[in-house]
């Protein structure tokens, strides 16, 4: 008799357990990005023209032999313009090159954001429709992909990048890929 | 003359308007029959939108949610099945795209769970029902005293 008078404490606190793992597994500020299938995976076969030579097709294969950070951007972005002074600063370290993915964007108006805000990229390719972002698991912008000298995705973040985020959680992944080349 | 000079500015507006929007290309999906018309329906009402995460694919209007419109057609004319189509785009974009999730180890929970609880519940409701049967004799029935109630 008195055992049973427990049983809904019980349920309660088993409850509140259930529900304070919900309030903690979505403590991230971004929890709508989707973790991508693809970290593991070779990043697809692209062939997209450069953003300034658009007669120039660059291949995924002339990217190869060593890692790369591919940022995908566009001039119809506001959050890509918070993005840009961090950007910039990583991109100045001359620790990877950092590559620009013009997403969805009018070559013109791209040209003009660049020239506007300044080009912090190696390279920039353009996907005016959209199809090879696709293949990507792109979704929107702005969107980051750290890419290995195989052509293997290492890391994606969905959301503009932070000085935090680099430091925490892209550095950690370029150095593990720099000891594993060195190894 | 004021005529003139709103005429200008609604045009500015309009133009300045386009040079910040995604290249966009919402035309619609024309199909070649019924057939496909429902298959493409049932198809897309089936996976989420990525970007509205609310809405299916069939309902967005997020750019993403147009392409990929765009992309399912093509593939459904590339003769491609529907499982084919939608492990296309698990591949990209995850499990989140389909409304129902494959059942794997990883969502067994998910599947079964409710069942789980709803089966845990009962338990509890048979083992009060009985206790209380059990109890009855003990105590007594309230006889009928002419009052009110």
């Amino acid at each position: 008799m008195t055992r049973a008078r427990w049983i809904p404490l019980a349920v309660f606190g088993l409850l509140a357990v259930l529900l304070a793992a919900g309030v903690w597994l979505s403590r991230k500020p971004n929890r709508e990005a989707l973790p991508s299938p693809l970290i593991g995976k070779p990043a697809p076969e692209f062939a997209l023209p450069s953003l300034h030579q658009p007669d120039r097709i660059v291949r995924a294969t002339d990217l190869r032999g060593a890692p790369y950070v591919l940022n995908v951007w566009g001039s119809w972005c506001p959050a890509c313009r918070e993005e840009h002074p961090v950007i910039t600063r990583f991109a100045e370290t001359k620790r990877v090159r950092v590559i620009g993915y013009d997403f969805k964007d009018a070559r013109d108006d791209a040209l003009r954001w660049l020239e506007q805000f300044g080009n912090p990229y190696w390279l920039v390719v353009a996907d005016e429709a959209g199809n090879t972002a696709i293949d990507f698991g792109i979704y929107g912008a702005p969107e980051t992909y750290l890419i290995d000298a195989g052509g293997r995705i290492r890391w994606k973040h969905v959301g503009p990048l932070t000085d935090a985020i680099i430091a925490d959680e892209l550095l950690p992944q370029l150095k593990a890929l720099e000891t594993e080349r060195g190894a | 003359m004021v005529r003139k000079l709103l005429l200008v500015l609604l045009t500015a507006m309009l133009v300045i308007g386009a040079a910040t929007a995604q290249v966009a290309d919402r035309r619609p999906l024309q199909f070649r029959d019924a057939a496909e018309e429902a298959r493409f329906r049932d198809l897309t009402h089936e996976l989420r939108c990525v970007m509205c995460q609310n809405q299916s694919i069939a309902d967005s209007e997020a750019l993403i949610a147009v392409d990929l419109r765009r992309e399912i057609l093509q593939l459904m004319r590339e003769g491609r099945s529907d499982d084919e189509i939608r492990r296309f785009l698990v591949d990209r974009y995850g499990q989140f795209v389909l409304y129902k999730p494959q059942v794997e180890p990883s969502t067994w929970l998910l599947w079964f769970g409710p069942v789980l609880v709803l089966l845990a519940g009962g338990g509890v409701v048979w083992h009060v029902v009985r206790d209380r049967a059990r109890n009855r004799g003990d105590v007594p029935v309230a006889t009928d005293d002419g009052g009110e109630w």
